[in-house]
């Protein structure tokens, strides 16, 4: 029998390798699990998770997933079978994109669209771009259109028509016919998840949520009975891109938000977390073993996108939180290029066969061989006593054509990888108008904290925080994260015809949309705050500038100081005499879900009286050339506000954390570790 | 001293952070459409004693690849010579002429000379495309003009800005000889910020590792960037390899001019030799060296694109000057088409002569055309003039790999296609049609890519409707057996009539009233191969899928 206020919490993420879960007690227990991904049928491996830390699911309240179901399905390609009714004309938008190629050299690559062409049917209706009509709707075109998809096999549908942002009419008017002929009610408007211009853009987000929509929904009915089966009495909750959350019975609706479900949940985490740890501007740095993530937090609020493009050609328009994957991981392979340099990546050696070391068939030397190679990184207990000597002989193919030794070579990989990793992050942060030492690095994933303190130093950022578990970072943001919905409205209007009545009507409209659907959420919260920011831009400029506003009722010259001011900090540049756009209106509804003590994601039974006493032991570990002997402490057994002077190595279950010489690491009261990075060697 | 690779790699890769952020903060605070959106700019830093390319951005559009190495040479050779004043900190020159290292008159320059301890160090330049230069027609592409003076205002190197502070009698003279001129002050800058950025950034880097290290890195890196390209040529078997490529024609006389390629491989080194091409021409499709010699680089960076943008890598390529040739125009030459289109030509006359020798990384030809139509009238509800312009892609060469991208954009740009609802909001036209070009796709075993299919109507009010484009004679070529793709097609409908322009893809000023269509169908890829081994399943697919009729699936695969 179920009972009602006991407080368990689980959240748990399903990546592309393991399914993390953490589980929080009220009486302030927190278990962990790891269990690799079961890929076809997520829920397998959830249960597992659960199965392994011994969850009761009578007790318990809540289970926040985050889930990679719909992100492969496009990836791959393995979509449900959907039709598309459009303009007249128009059918062939969805596979002739924006008119570019995959990569600015090289005239080799293949694109294909989302919906095929056989699926793709026209009809006659014609909406201008100041959405009059031009020609009416044809209702029997529409209905033979549905007849046709669906005597195909269509199980989902995408009506689009174009300027359908402008006057939804005729959109409405075809779902209204097709909701007599559809069988489900996986009906997807054009309009309805983000009503801007740009066709191309509206219509891929459509299509991709009515093509994972079936998947989607099949996925949470599943593992939703599947968790009843076992006694929970609950909904479950997803998380969506945007960082919020939404119950297991709404999301399918908008499927396509739950598109960087994972990543997202991360960066909920590290908000968070910088937020309870007073470090409140982040980077984080999220790194795995083929991709590195990177995301910006500013003010303990994750900046949000809604230009996500999730490969070549594939834009998702709805708000999400903006991650940037950038290319080494560690199994990025090193290789001498022909002009007798090294490179590292962008090819890796994946989870098979790998890098060297994991001992799984991998032959050519990675990112995580030369941290092994300079003891930055340990061998896996057990591993064969042969395996060194392989390692050792990847890198000899690289320290030969070098002219070097295999140490040298392993730290020049390692220098050569975090290089253009702190490129990568440092143009993250430009693009979204950033300095990154302005800026402290939150490091996770599995490998996040071996690099984080060099790529620190290499960026200028002063401080790095390490979470308590960089492994389940992305687990821990399901329990931590909110109710969240977004809203966009453009207005597009030059600031001389802006009337400020009329944009307080937006923001209140847009606070009674998200307010009525959090109230519909049956979870437990502690209130409700909104965001609100407006995009402008100079009338002649296409990049858009958001500006965050206090309040929802800003004055008209208010709009016009806070968005000069964000231009200048941006470009440092004043243009007095050129007028300026006021784009869109947006505002962001969140229920607000009790705190968390993080401290207790480490056992404080586990934890020691003295750093002493965490140390497990030394070994010699290769900082700027020099091997130096490095103590090694055990993560769960240091005193919580530990103060460790660099070089040390700080083991975990979950991850190697490298502190440098001259850094210096201290503990703090939520279970972080917070490094203060010092001057280069 | 010698430096060790690590070293190199980084300092390598600092100085290509320098350009990609120039390139971004160009972009992000750019104005007009055609930078901000198109990105048709590029940022780069260039050698002290001859202008030599040392870096340039990965985001800059593919045409620039060896321009500004030209123009800023030649803006040191004048400084030397006293023909134009001397340098001071935190000066900008601007320059636009096409005949001192550039490219059409719409690409403007900007240079500025970087010092350290009072000594320049080297140089750090841009290009941006500007919407409007002046000239007979808004925009500057003239499909009729005869001399350059009608294609725009021509600028030699001047100090735009002396000292950090603008020279507002220069920008004034500017501004009173170009359309629109009230936004380019948001452009002019974002354009002199970005290489305010790059001093900033260089200045970090040298500060970090010493001027020495990373002035005997950079000629480090330039000796290695020529050993790798020279790695990559030495692939191909010494010889002497052909290929023609046509222009429709220059816009004023109606045949076509001819691009005339040998390449001679020896060694390590390819040399090319255009001397059998076409003498210059009357109409605007004449090329300035310094865009033919981009060409050529553009198109061997399409095919060995792991090689670094540097002047060590086109040491190995020698170009022959094609002097008395149409792609080596003097003034007063008229070369307004020279970036856009006959930049494309000499690509894929590159290509063509290659495909054969490097299947692994050349295909077929590629639509290879810039597609420009312009739109240029009175809109009375909105009471004020406009310009449009509709600038399309094409289907891609098929290859040894798989067929050819369908509607990608032209060999030397990179940059997005406007939405057709961004059209409608901001000018007078309906589009009918934004198609796939059904059957347009060259045959081969892998075929081309896909054209493109539009039709649009004027509303209201009247225009006039101008078109530079190009493969209205010849289809791209198809390689190894594989059939050219389809030809570029436009008709302009007017009152019940058809008119085709006399030279197929290039007429000027076609009046249009309310009703009146224009549509146009552009190029698809060359095919690849033969016809007949392609697999009947793939052809089976495209005849389900509409691409071909089964008719012409018989014809051109023999099957289906």
């Amino acid at each position: 029998m179920a009972k009602t206020g006991n407080g368990n919490i689980v959240g748990v993420d399903v990546g592309g390798t393991f399914t993390d879960l953490v589980l929080l007690s009220p009486q302030g227990r927190v278990r962990l699990s790891k269990v690799p991904s079961t890929l076809d049928n997520q829920a397998f491996g959830v249960l597992s998770a659960l199965n392994a830390v011994d969850a009761d699911l009578q007790n318990v309240d809540l289970i926040v997933h985050g889930t990679t179901t719909t992100t492969n399905a496009v990836l791959e390609r393995k979509l449900s079978k959907t039709g598309l009714i459009t303009t007249r004309g128009f059918r062939d938008v969805l596979e002739l994109g924006r008119r570019t190629r995959p990569q600015a050299y090289g005239m080799f690559g293949e694109f294909t669209p989302i919906i095929p062409r056989d699926l793709r049917l026209e009809v006659p209706e014609r909406m201008l771009a100041d959405g009059t009509v031009h020609t009416p709707l044809d209702a029997k075109a529409v209905q033979a259109a549905a007849k046709s998809l669906l005597a195909a096999g269509c199980e989902s549908v995408v009506i689009h028509f174009l300027h359908a942002y402008a006057n939804p009419a005729h959109e409405q008017a075809a779902a209204g016919l097709l909701a007599d002929i559809w069988p489900n009610d996986y009906i997807t408007c054009g309009h309805a998840l983000l009503s801007e211009s740009r066709e191309y853009e509206r219509g891929v987000t459509a299509a991709v949520n009515a093509s994972v929509q079936p998947l989607l929904q099949r996925y949470v009915d599943r593992l939703a009975s599947e968790l009843a089966d076992k006694g929970y009495a609950h909904d479950v909750l997803v998380m969506n891109g945007n960082g919020g959350m939404v119950s297991a019975g709404m999301v399918a609706r908008e499927a396509a938000k739950t598109v960087m479900s994972g990543p997202a949940s991360g960066v909920m985490a590290a908000a968070y977390t910088g937020a309870r740890a007073g470090m409140r501007n982040l980077l984080t740095y999220d790194m795995g073993g083929t991709s590195t993530d990177v995301a910006l937090i500013k003010n303990a609020q994750p900046a949000v996108s809604n230009e996500i493009e999730i490969e070549y050609a594939m834009p998702i328009h709805v708000p999400m939180v903006d991650v940037r994957t950038v290319g080494a991981g560690g199994g990025s392979i090193a290789h001498v290029n022909a002009a007798g340099l090294l490179e590292v990546g962008p090819e890796s050696a994946g989870a098979t066969p790998g890098p060297i070391c994991y001992d799984k068939g991998g032959e050519v030397p990675t990112i995580s061989d030369a941290n092994l190679m300079l003891g930055r990184m340990a061998l896996r207990a057990g591993s064969a006593e042969s395996l060194m000597a392989r390692v050792e002989a990847g890198m000899q193919t690289l320290a030969d054509p070098l002219g070097i030794s295999i140490q040298q070579a392993a730290e020049a990989v390692i220098r050569v990888a975090n290089t253009h990793m702190a490129g990568a992050i440092r143009m993250v942060s430009v693009s979204l108008g950033v300095d990154p030492r302005d800026y402290a690095l939150f490091a996770f994933g599995g490998a996040g904290p071996l690099h984080a303190c060099a790529l620190a130093r290499e960026l200028g950022v002063p401080q790095v925080l390490v979470p308590a578990r960089p492994g389940i970072t992305n687990a821990l943001g399901c329990v931590v994260a909110d109710l969240r919905h977004d809203y966009v409205r453009t207005v597009n209007r030059p600031m001389s015809a802006v009337i400020a009545s009329d944009v307080h009507a937006v923001f209140a409209e847009q606070i009674a949309l998200g307010e009525a659907l959090v109230d519909k959420e049956k979870i437990t919260l502690t209130g409700i705050r909104h965001l609100y920011s407006v995009d402008m831009q100079f009338i002649g400029q296409t990049h858009l500038l958001r500006v965050d506003l206090d309040s929802a009722t800003p004055t008209v010259e208010e709009l016009q100081t806070r968005f000069e001011q964000v231009y200048f900090d941006r470009f440092q540049v004043e243009l007095d005499d050129i007028q300026a756009n006021l784009v869109n209106v947006n505002t962001s509804v969140i229920g607000t879900r009790p705190p968390l003590d993080l401290s207790l994601l480490i056992d404080p039974a586990e934890r020691r009286e003295t750093v002493a006493a965490a140390r497990t032991g030394t070994r010699k570990v290769m900082f700027d050339t020099q091997w130096h002997e490095t103590p090694i402490y055990w993560r769960d057994r240091l005193p919580i506000d530990a103060e460790i002077n660099g070089p040390a190595i700080i083991e975990q279950m979950d991850t190697t954390t490298v502190i440098e010489p001259n850094d210096t690491a201290k503990g703090d009261l939520e279970g972080n570790i917070i490094i203060t990075i010092g001057a280069a060697l | 001293m010698t430096l060790d690779p690590i070293t190199l790699g980084v300092i390598q890769a600092g100085l290509q952070q320098v350009c990609d952020e120039m390139d971004l903060s160009f972009s992000r605070a750019a104005f007009s459409p055609v930078i901000a959106e198109a990105n048709d700019r590029s940022d780069g830093i260039y050698s002290a004693t001859d202008g030599a390319l040392i870096a340039q951005g990965a985001g800059g559009l593919p045409v620039f690849v060896g321009t500004m190495q030209y123009s800023t040479r030649v803006l040191i050779e004048m400084i030397a010579e006293g023909k134009v004043a001397p340098p001071q900190p935190d000066d900008i020159y601007i320059v636009n002429d096409p005949y001192l290292g550039g490219t059409h008159l719409m690409d403007v320059r900007f240079a500025r000379p970087y010092y350290r301890n009072g000594k320049i160090f080297c140089w750090l330049s841009n290009t941006g495309h500007w919407p409007d230069t002046g000239g007979s027609v808004p925009g500057g592409f003239s499909a009729s003009a005869t001399s350059v003076e009608q294609e725009g205002l021509r600028l030699p190197p001047v100090r735009l800005f002396k000292q950090g502070v603008l020279d507002t009698e220069i920008y004034s003279i500017i501004c009173s000889n170009i359309r629109v001129s009230d936004q380019r002050i948001g452009d002019v800058k974002a354009q002199a910020a970005a290489l305010k950025v790059g001093e900033m950034r260089l200045n970090e880097l040298l500060d970090r590792y010493g001027d020495d290290t990373v002035g005997d890195a950079i000629e480090e890196l330039k000796r290695r960037a020529s050993e790798q390209m020279r790695s990559y040529v030495a692939e191909i078997p010494d010889g002497e390899y052909f290929s023609k490529a046509y222009v429709d024609s220059d816009g004023v006389v109606d045949q076509p001019l001819v691009i005339d390629l040998k390449i001679t491989k020896a060694g390590e080194e390819l040399a090319f030799d255009f001397s059998n091409s076409s003498p210059p021409c009357i109409g605007p499709m004449n090329s300035v060296l310094a865009t033919t010699l981009s060409s050529v680089y553009l198109a061997m960076r399409h095919i060995f694109p792991e090689v670094p943008i540097s002047a060590g890598a086109f040491e190995p390529l020698n170009v022959i000057r094609p002097a008395g040739t149409f792609l080596d125009a003097q003034y007063p030459r008229p070369v307004s088409g020279c970036a856009a289109e006959v930049s494309q030509r000499i690509a894929e006359a590159v290509f063509a002569a290659l495909v054969e020798v490097l299947p692994d990384r050349v295909t077929a030809a590629p639509a290879g055309t810039s597609g420009n139509f312009a739109l240029g009238g009175y809109d009375p509800q909105r009471d004020r003039n406009f310009v449009m312009y509709q600038l399309s892609g094409g289907g891609y060469g098929g290859n040894a790999r798989h067929d050819g991208l369908t509607n990608g954009c032209s060999t030397i740009g990179i940059s997005k296609a406007p939405p057709v609802e961004i059209m409608e909001q901001m000018f007078p036209v309906l589009y009918h049609r934004y198609a796939l070009r059904d059957g347009s796709g060259g045959a081969g075993m892998h075929r081309g890519g896909f054209g493109l299919d539009y039709e649009l109507e004027l509303l209201r009010g009247d225009a006039k409707a101008s078109f530079v484009m190009d493969h209205g004679r010849v289809g791209p070529q198809g390689a190894k057996g594989g059939a050219d793709g389809a030809v570029n097609e436009v008709e302009v409908q007017r009152g019940g009539e058809v008119h085709v322009p006399s030279h197929l893809s290039k007429e000027q000023d076609i009046a249009l009233v309310p009703g009146d269509r224009v549509r146009v169908r552009t190029p698809g890829g060359g095919g690849y191969g033969d016809p007949a081994k392609r697999d009947p399943a793939l052809v089976e697919e495209d005849v389900r899928l509409g691409r071909y009729s089964k008719a012409e699936a018989a014809r051109l695969f023999g099957k289906g």
